[in-house]
Order: structure tokens, then C-alpha cells, then sequence
């Protein structure tokens, strides 16, 4: 009976929460048949259980529940209070199902107040008619809000009083409902315990059973909904699961030590059975990890509910959108999650969502959107909570920092806005104006930040104000494996897990990249910013040049020991660990000059950092245990791991180490990122990728149109209708040379730039990637070679600067024309106004192979004294920031001229902040488009094209 | 002073049955002699490949790998408050478990195991070094030698001290 029992309720616990969702749709479909179908047979079959194993209680309180969803399913027209009450019943049986799995036995007491109710409206009356009832309906809120009290209240009356007499002879009444309650053909609810009778003894027959008995009556919706075929599944305990787990760890740990002994041995015997046994343990591995799985979706079936409750009680109207539920994680990562999404979602629909009134005010739709995704991305996977609200209030959170304390003034004008909006995810930060029963209850986003950074992920906003708000989390898949790098600091090493880390920089003291200090601290000019450093070593409080090892005889590596060969095998895979842990000593080259190192770069959260190591070995996967009671309260470590080579590695936590750096480096991080824009913004450099091809004078192109840097193996490339071709992510990409003199590489790889553009790729073959500078870019001698848009001086060295316009149609003639910009065949007049010699050579050639007749100019002042001097023509393209008129300029005067203010006029800048957007708006703009992005202007234009003649 | 001597042999007898005598491991650290109840120690081992944490309180010798288990290595030479061993004596572990963790105890020797009479255990002189009577059981008088047994939850015990090292 036991087991049956304990059956029994997980069973029902996990109907009612598929009943739980499957209402909330049921509410917005009401003529869904399928759904009520759905909903009817689950209680019915709880109904039918509760009868079997003898428990009056809650099998009146389901009867009642499923007499009134037997009415809606006659087509009865279902009212929300009815869902609500519903709901209500659906909680009130949770309740007592988990008192049931405490005590074994069903609680005293009757649910008078909801029968009523129920059959009330099952009737046909409305809780209108009900004195007491009225009220609830009248408040809607409060009704949902203080349910839950006013049950409890009612249970704790009747559980240790006598049950009144009134209350008896109503729970006499109601007992027999299941006989009774059949004035039509409707209730199938004697079917179902009966052929269950019949084999007690075999539990899920009494399920079989059941689903059929309900389904009969009510054929219609049955025939319609794919029976629920039976799942090949098994239940099995989570610890033998976890056992597994933990067994498949080992096996992976014992697998990797096996492979460095065979390694070391090069006609060893052991090699076949050994590489069989590794496939068979990686897939093994693989499986079991599979079995952790599940779906996200299994964390948000809750939500559908809670919003509907939300919206009820903040009188907001709202849906929620789901995407991505199939998104499978470790369940261990899910448990998790779970409280904080929920919270999330709650605080999206709080605080995020507008009442329906203002939100109609602004212009949007009455019903307010949450969106929900999950997607897996590398070895993590993103969810992302949006909503279309009203965005944060930049201003409302400056000011409630300003009250706490967290910052000062001047402080918070140095910030950028999402930095001022991360101060919401700081402790004790809550800027709902009163503190609602919703969210604001103390527990702020800071808990659920912490509680995600427990689990190495990590979160991000983004608010834009009157638009709404996006989290976005990023969480590792599993917890139990992880992809780590080994790194080496004072002579050991350390496991640093992959998520954290942004790149690997090597500095070097004669190089670019080299360490510089300020005052004391050391920091790392990369690309634009300046990247405050930390060295590993003082991290964990180990003195510059001093060994962690205190002795020799504790070497982690290298240890020349005189031991004896007794011992068991493992004395021989220590042997083994010691040769390769040197000769890996070897291989890397440890740099101990201070300006030089190897820097880790990391991201905890919001704040980057650079972590000065020794050396960089490789990267592995770990199996991350948890460290003995006796280290844990030592933040900058996560766990420990044994490495193939058997030695044990302390893993170094990524949040810990942020921490115990914050107070000095945050602050300083900002300043630095600050003042690395302002140097930005006034020198206006230029990412170039420069190598060499054909001849060894350096050539370059801009890097923001590289997407990406590939090696492509020589016996990849083949050759088709004349042409080179490789095959590149499921596509044939074709190679184009750079010139005639780029020899085809005949062995090894050939280093490629492939260019992307709306899925089609291209490789442009070159010799040789020389490096990445950031060089304020000015055309100085313009081209007269196709192909080529100038010389300019880059790192002192004249360098040609490439267009790759010109190679992309010779991979794809209409690379260009594709997106039927040759709509009209009239070509139009386009004037391109750019200070920049080298935009305008690499537009022009684009342009006009768009279609588009290119007239240029160099500033606002000559196109402005040519246009207003009787040119003509359709479409403007310009620059921002340019000498003599610059292009607001040019744009409020062309607005002005009634001859010119027709006239379409489209900026191009490399700031496109929601402030210069604005600017730009007001200054008569038509778009607005990143320099750079080449696909977006013709994109613009093309809208524009068509808008105009469409009007 | 009986009333601890009887405190003291309830403990051992909790620790190790009720027989009317113990079997100890014995091991010698810093010239001394110690004993541990034998069914709390796992397995005895030459420490190898130790990788020293760092920031762990001194004690923390550091965690080694033994048979696929992550072992947590004390020093009991940092434990007692003693001097390093010198950097040629090659040291010895006991293993334990403690709480589904696994620890070691880094010493000097092992010796044999011993048979002795539970009546015979006294508590700790008074002015022990409190470093020494807060992890000791009690005292054996054996012939020519004094044994210190050691409970061996204390010795992972670091009590207030803890924080210290963070």
C-alpha cells in the first residue's frame, strides 16, 4: 500500500502541474477541446485514484472540480472566476497531497468553501449570487492574494476542533458524489475505480484504466487528442543516477592516466584495447551525462500560473512567451535556476510591465509581453528574460545610489547607463517605489545574481527606457565537467574554468602588448582599453619570484624521488605524471621579466580583468570535486580536480578572485574603460588586419569586415568549373587570391579571411596574418589599382589598404545586386558626403554596384554648394563628423530648403549611441548606420527606396 | 581528577567498542609516540606528488592523490606546533575519514600496532601544551616511553582558529 500510496502522489503531483499550465492556456482558449480535454482527464483520473486508495477528500474536492470542467466541456461558457476557483481547488489538493506524503494519511476536514463554489457554478449561477463570495469576486486581487491564508486559517480551525455539524452534513452529502453526481451521462467516475478494483495489485493498470474509463464518455475530445502512447520510460532514483555520475567520473579520471602511460609508450600493446576503452568511456561518459539532462521547460511550468495569478492581482494584462523549453540542462544547474527565474519573472511583470492604461498612454498594446528563451551557445546555455516595458529609470536608480550610498556624484557621471543599471543587480537594491506583495520583498536581484554566479554563470542586462528590459544569463550546461585551462603560477599549476576566460594575451616586453604600470598597478593597453591586471601569484598571496613549494621533497612537478617500486600501480603513473609534467615544464617558455607574461583575460559578470600567470599549459576537461570542509572557506578556489597525469590541481574560482580584487580594480577598470573611449572618440582608430600577400609589403584591411580568420588544410581545397573552392560549413565557399602572385599553398594550411555576407561566405587567399593594430586610418595616397583603395601608413610602414568591394563579386558576380536592389531599373543619383578618403573609396565602388550613380563629396560644405547649386538628385549618404560642415549641418539645411527637404538623407557614423540617434532624428535623418556596416546602409537604402515609391 | 579520567574512557569506549582493551596504531613524530585508534585509520601511505594550496592555514600540508581520491594532507609537525622535518626525511600518512572526507595525517614514522588496556589510558598532565592536550585523548604509560593517544576528530578540528587563514 506503501509504495501505491507514494505512487500514487508523484504521479498526481506531476498531473497537476501539466493541469496548472494546461489552465492558464485553457483561459486564453477557452475553445480549445483539446486542452479542456486535457484537464478533464487528469483530474478525472485523480478523481478515480483518490477513490480507489480511499480518500474521501480529496476525491469530492476533484469530483466537484471536474463536474464543473465536465460543463465547460458541454460547451457551458467559462468565466475566469470559474478558472480561478478551479485553480484555487487544484492548489487546495496540492496542499493536501503533501500533507498526505507527511502523514500517510489524509487530513481531517472538509473543503466545504470550494465545493460550494464549485457547484455553484457547475449550477450555472455565478459567485455573485454567494454572499462571501461576492466579496472575493469584487477584489479580485485581494481574493488571489489572501487565498492561501484563508485556507490555511480554515484548516488549522477545523483540524483540531470538531467539525461542526453543518460542515458534516455537508461533507456527507458531498461524500457520495462520485454515485450521485451523475444526473447525465457526463460522469464516468464509477467506471474508473471499478476495473481498477478488479487488479489492485498492479498499480498501473489502475492508471491504464482510469484514462480510458474518462475518455469514453467524453469521445469526441478523446478522438481528437493523440492518445498519450505509453513512454518508454523508467523512473529511477536520482541517487543511483548520481551514483553513475559519480562512477562515469572516475572511469574518465582513471581512462586519462591510463592514456599518458600509453603515450609514453610507443609500440605499447595496450594502444588498441586502450583507444577502444577510451571511446567506449567518452561515450559512456556521454550517456550518463545525458541522463542529468532535462528540459528548462521542466523549471517554467510553474510560471504560466504564476503570471496568470500576477496579472490578476496587479491588474495588468500579460503573456507570457516561451521559447526554447526543449533546451536541455544538468538538473542539477536547473534546481538552481529555478527560484531565480522565477523571481525574474515576477519582477519583469511587477516592475517591468506598465499598467495597461499607461502602456496605451505610450503607444503600445494593452497587453504587456514577457519573453522567455533558452538557447545552448558553445558549452553554456543563454536564457533571456525581456520584457516590453517601460525600461529602467536611469535617473530613479542614480538617485537611489546616490541614497545608499553606493556611489558618488561624480562617480555616476563617469558611468555609462548599463553600468548604472547594473547597480540594480548590487545588494539591497529595490527602486519599486512601494514595496509590492510581488517582488520587492527584500530578496532583490542581487540574490539572484549570487545565486547564478554560484554556479559559475553569469548575468547582463540591457534597458533601453520605454522599451523594456533584457536579462540575459549565461550558465555552464553541467557542473560536474568543465573545459579548464592550465595555467602556471610560482612554479604550479592551476585549472582556470573556460567560461570566465575572454582570451589569452602574451606580453611581452619589447612587444605592444607589454605590462605597464601606473602608480603600482599594472595594466595592459588591449585594443582600445587599458585592462587592469592582477598577478596570479598575489591573488594567492605568494611573493613575486618565490615558489609556492616550500620544499622539495613536495614538488608537485619534477620530483626526482628515490621512491621504491613496490607500489601499486599508481607509483608507476606518478612516475609517468613527473616526466610529463616536465617536459611540459619545458615546452613552455616561462617569462619572468616584469613587463612580460601570459595574461588570462576574464569576465566576471560585468567587470573584465587581465590575470597575470607564468604559463599557459593547455586546456582540458576536468571533473571538478569539491574541496575537503578544511579549504572551503578559501574563496579563491572552487574545487580541486586530478589532471590525466594524476597529479591534483586546485581550481581557481573566477567570482572568488573578482572578489578579492573588486574594491581596487573595479573602480579603477572604470576609469581606465572611460578614459580609453574618450582617447577613442578623439582619435577615431581603426581595428586593421594586416598580412601580407604576394610580395612582402604589408597590406590590410579593416578588421570589422572580417568575419572571420580561418586555416583551411591545402587537400581541403578543390578545384570546380576553374575555380578554388573549400568546403565551409556546409556550403562550398570560393576562394579568391589576393593577386596573382599569392602562390596556392601546396601542403600544411592555407590562412584565409572569409568574408560573410547574409549567409554566403567567401575566402580571400593570402600568405601570411602579420597582426592586429589599431592605427587612426587616413588614406594617404589613393589608388589607382583595382582593389586596392590606398596606401596608408600603418605602425610606420606604408601598407595598402584593401577594398574588399571589389573582391566580392568576383566570388559572387551578384554579390551586390541579390536583394533586388535593381527593383526599379531607373538608376538613381546618390550623393556620398565622407571626409575620409578611405570610406569614400570603399563605398563608391559598393555603391555602385547597387545600382546607384555615385557623386562624392568630401564635407558638408561642398555637397551642401553643390545641391543647393540646382544637383540633383535621390539619396544622400553622410558622414557625421566632418570639417567645415558637418553633417547635422548639412542635414538642417537641406531640411530647410524646401527643394532639398524631400530628399532622404541617411548618416553614417561610428557612433551610433542613442543620444547621436536622437541628434540625428531631430536633424531631419532618415536612418541612421554604422560606418562599417555595409549591409545595413544598403538594407536602409533599399527601405527607403521602396517606402518612396511605394508612397 | 576522576571524574575526567571516566570522561576520557567513555570517550574511548564510544570511539571503540567496549572490549577491555584498544588496539592503537602507533606513530612517532618529533621523537614522540602517538597512537590512534586503529579502526579509525584508513590505510597508512608514503605521501606523493603533494600539491600545496595556497592560502590554506598552515597546517594544510596540501592534497594529494591517492587511489583516485582527492586526500587532504595535514602536517602534524604544524599541527603539534613543532619544527619542520628536515628537508631529507622522507614523511609517512595515515589516512582517515572523517565526515566522507578524506584526510591524511603527515608524520615521521609508523610504528606497530599496540594492544592496551582501556583502564590504562590517563588523561593529559595539565600543563601539556595546549596545542598537544586539545587533540589528545589521554596518555598510556608504556615501558621506557610515554604514548599520546590522539582523537582524531579534534586533530581536523581547528575550532576558532579557522578564520585566520582566509
Amino acid at each position: 500500500m506503501d509504495d501505491l500510496l507514494s505512487e500514487f502522489l508523484t504521479e498526481t503531483h506531476e498531473s497537476l502541474d501539466v493541469v496548472d499550465v494546461e489552465l492558464v492556456k485553457f483561459e486564453q482558449e477557452p475553445n480549445n477541446a483539446e486542452i479542456l480535454g486535457n484537464i478533464f482527464r487528469l483530474v478525472h483520473t485523480i478523481k478515480g485514484t483518490c477513490g480507489f486508495l480511499g480518500l474521501p477528500r480529496l476525491e469530492s474536492l476533484a469530483h466537484a472540480a471536474e463536474n464543473l470542467m465536465g460543463k465547460y466541456r458541454d460547451g457551458a461558457p467559462v468565466t475566469g472566476e470559474g478558472v480561478t476557483v478551479i485553480l484555487l481547488s487544484i492548489d487546495r489538493i496540492k496542499e493536501l497531497l503533501d500533507q498526505l506524503g507527511a502523514t500517510g494519511a489524509e487530513p481531517e476536514g472538509a473543503d466545504t468553501d470550494l465545493i460550494e463554489k464549485l457547484d455553484l457554478l457547475t449550477a450555472g449561477g455565478n459567485l455573485d449570487a454567494v454572499p462571501n463570495a461576492a466579496n472575493d469576486d469584487g477584489d479580485a486581487a485581494a481574493e488571489t492574494e489572501e487565498a492561501p491564508l484563508v485556507i490555511q486559517a480554515l484548516e488549522r480551525e477545523l483540524k483540531p476542533g470538531e467539525v461542526s455539524l453543518d460542515d458534516l452534513e455537508l461533507a456527507f452529502r458531498e461524500a457520495p458524489g462520485p454515485d450521485l453526481a451523475l444526473p447525465d451521462a457526463e460522469m464516468p467516475a464509477p467506471a474508473a475505480p471499478a476495473p481498477a478494483n478488479e487488479e489492485p495489485a498492479k498499480p498501473a493498470a489502475k492508471a491504464e484504466d482510469a484514462k480510458p474509463a474518462s475518455a469514453a464518455p467524453g469521445a469526441k475530445p478523446a478522438a481528437k487528442t493523440d492518445a498519450p502512447v505509453q513512454n518508454q520510460t523508467l523512473r529511477v532514483n536520482v541517487e543511483t543516477l548520481e551514483h553513475l555520475i559519480t562512477m562515469v567520473s572516475e572511469l574518465v579520471l582513471t581512462r586519462n592516466q591510463l592514456l599518458e602511460i600509453v603515450r609514453r609508450h610507443e609500440d605499447s600493446e595496450f594502444k588498441v584495447p586502450l583507444q577502444r576503452l577510451s571511446n567506449v568511456t567518452a561515450e559512456l561518459q556521454e550517456g550518463v551525462m545525458q541522463t542529468r539532462m532535462q528540459p528548462i521547460g521542466n523549471a517554467w511550468q510553474k510560471l504560466p500560473r504564476i503570471v496568470r495569478d500576477l496579472a490578476q492581482e496587479l491588474g495588468k494584462e500579460i503573456e507570457l512567451e516561451m521559447v526554447g523549453q526543449d533546451t536541455e540542462l544538468d538538473r542539477q544547474v536547473l534546481e538552481l535556476i529555478k527560484d531565480p527565474l522565477t523571481h525574474m519573472v515576477r519582477n519583469s511583470a511587477d516592475h517591468g510591465l506598465e499598467m495597461p492604461d499607461d502602456r496605451e498612454t505610450s503607444g503600445k498594446s494593452r497587453k504587456g509581453l514577457i519573453r522567455l528563451s533558452a538557447y545552448h551557445e558553445g558549452g553554456h546555455i543563454i536564457i533571456s528574460i525581456a520584457d516590453d516595458g517601460k525600461g529602467l529609470n536611469s535617473d530613479k536608480i542614480r538617485q537611489k545610489v546616490l541614497e545608499k550610498g553606493l556611489a558618488t556624484d561624480a562617480e555616476l557621471d563617469k558611468m555609462s547607463e548599463s553600468q548604472i543599471h547594473r547597480f540594480i543587480m548590487g545588494a539591497g537594491f529595490s527602486t519599486a517605489q512601494e514595496v509590492t506583495a510581488v517582488s520587492g520583498r527584500g530578496v532583490g536581484m542581487d540574490v539572484v545574481r549570487t545565486n547564478i554566479e554560484l554556479i559559475g554563470g553569469s548575468i547582463d542586462l540591457k534597458s533601453v527606457e520605454g522599451e523594456g528590459t533584457t536579462f540575459t544569463i549565461k550558465i555552464p550546461l553541467t557542473l560536474a565537467i568543465v573545459s579548464a585551462l592550465i595555467v602556471e603560477s610560482a612554479s604550479q599549476r592551476f585549472a582556470i574554468p573556460q567560461l570566465a576566460v575572454v582570451e589569452l594575451v602574451r606580453a611581452q616586453s619589447n612587444s605592444d602588448h607589454r605590462i605597464e604600470h601606473i602608480k603600482d598597478t599594472p595594466v595592459l593597453r588591449l585594443r582600445n582599453q587599458l585592462l587592469p591586471l592582477v598577478s596570479l601569484r598575489s591573488v594567492l598571496g605568494v611573493e613575486e619570484g618565490a615558489s609556492i613549494l616550500p620544499e622539495p621533497t613536495n614538488r608537485p612537478i619534477a620530483q626526482p624521488t628515490a621512491q621504491s617500486t613496490e607500489e601499486q600501480p599508481e607509483a608507476a603513473a606518478d612516475a609517468e605524471a613527473e616526466i610529463v609534467a616536465e617536459e611540459a615544464a619545458h615546452e613552455i617558455e616561462t617569462a619572468n621579466d616584469a613587463e612580460a607574461g601570459f595574461i588570462v583575460v576574464m569576465q566576471v559578470g560585468g567587470q573584465i580583468f587581465g590575470i597575470v600567470v607564468d604559463g599557459v599549459f593547455h586546456t582540458e576537461e576536468i571533473v571538478v570535486k569539491p574541496m575537503s570542509s578544511l579549504l572551503r572557506q578559501i574563496s579563491t578556489f572552487s574545487g580541486n580536480t586530478i589532471l590525466g597525469d594524476g597529479s591534483v590541481i586546485m581550481i581557481i574560482d573566477p567570482n572568488g578572485v573578482a572578489q578579492s580584487i573588486q574594491s581596487d580594480i573595479s573602480e579603477q577598470a572604470e576609469e581606465l574603460s572611460d578614459a580609453g573611449d574618450e582617447a577613442q572618440n578623439a582619435r577615431e582608430t581603426t581595428s586593421l588586419l594586416v598580412f601580407t600577400a604576394g610580395s612582402e609589403e604589408p597590406k590590410a584591411v579593416p578588421l570589422s569586415l572580417v568575419t572571420r580568420l580561418e586555416e583551411i588544410k591545402t587537400d581541403m581545397i578543390e578545384a570546380s568549373n576553374g575555380r578554388h573552392v573549400v568546403q565551409y560549413r556546409g556550403q562550398l565557399m570560393p576562394l579568391i587570391r589576393v593577386n596573382e602572385n599569392v602562390a596556392w599553398r601546396e601542403e600544411g594550411t592555407q590562412p584565409l579571411l572569409v568574408f560573410s555576407d547574409s549567409g554566403r561566405s567567401m575566402g580571400l587567399v593570402i600568405d601570411r596574418i602579420v597582426d592586429i593594430v589599431e592605427e587612426e586610418l587616413s588614406v594617404e595616397l589613393a589608388s589607382q589599382r583595382e582593389g586596392v583603395v590606398g596606401t596608408s601608413v600603418i605602425k610606420g610602414k606604408a601598407t595598402e589598404v584593401l577594398d574588399v568591394g571589389h573582391y566580392l563579386p568576383m566570388a559572387f558576380s551578384d554579390w551586390f545586386n541579390r536583394r533586388d536592389i535593381h527593383a526599379s531599373k531607373l538608376s538613381q543619383t546618390l550623393v556620398l558626403v565622407d571626409d575620409s578618403a578611405f570610406f569614400r573609396n570603399m563605398l563608391t565602388p559598393v555603391l555602385k554596384s547597387a545600382g546607384y550613380n555615385v557623386m562624392v563629396f568630401e564635407d558638408g560644405q561642398k555637397a551642401w554648394e553643390a545641391l543647393s547649386g540646382g544637383l540633383s538628385c535621390d539619396l544622400i549618404v553622410s558622414d557625421i563628423e566632418m570639417p567645415e560642415m558637418d553633417g547635422f549641418e548639412l542635414c538642417e539645411r537641406l531640411s530647410a530648403d524646401p527643394r532639398l527637404s524631400s530628399i532622404p538623407l541617411v548618416a553614417l557614423s561610428s557612433h551610433t549611441a542613442p543620444a547621436a540617434i536622437e541628434r540625428g532624428r531631430q536633424a531631419g535623418f532618415s536612418d541612421f548606420v554604422a560606418k562599417f556596416d555595409r549591409k545595413g546602409l544598403l538594407a536602409s537604402l533599399y527601405d527607403i527606396r521602396n517606402g518612396r515609391q511605394a508612397a | 581528577m576522576t571524574d575526567v579520567h571516566d570522561e576520557q574512557n567513555d570517550r574511548i569506549a564510544q570511539l571503540t567498542g567496549d572490549d577491555d582493551t584498544r588496539e592503537y596504531i602507533t606513530v612517532m613524530i618529533n621523537q614522540q609516540l602517538f597512537g590512534m585508534a586503529i579502526d579509525q585509520v584508513h590505510d597508512v601511505f608514503s605521501p606523493q606528488n603533494m600539491t600545496p594550496v595556497p592560502k590554506a592555514r598552515p597546517e594544510i600540508a596540501g592534497v594529494l592523490n591517492l587511489r583516485g581520491r582527492i586526500v587532504t594532507a595535514i602536517d602534524m609537525r604544524e599541527r603539534l606546533g613543532l619544527e619542520k622535518r628536515s628537508d631529507d626525511a622522507v614523511p609517512m600518512a595515515v589516512g582517515i575519514e572523517h565526515k566522507g572526507e578524506s584526510y591524511g595525517l603527515v608524520i615521521d614514522e609508523v610504528g606497530e600496532v599496540m594492544r592496551l588496556p582501556i583502564a590504562g589510558i590517563e588523561p593529559p598532565p595539565s600543563n601539556l601544551d595546549s596545542r598537544w592536550s586539545e587533540i589528545a585523548l589521554g596518555v598510556h604509560r608504556l615501558e621506557g616511553a610515554l604514548i599520546v593517544i590522539l582523537d582524531v576528530a579534534r586533530v581536523l578540528s581547528f575550532g576558532h582558529a579557522q578564520r585566520n587563514a582566509a
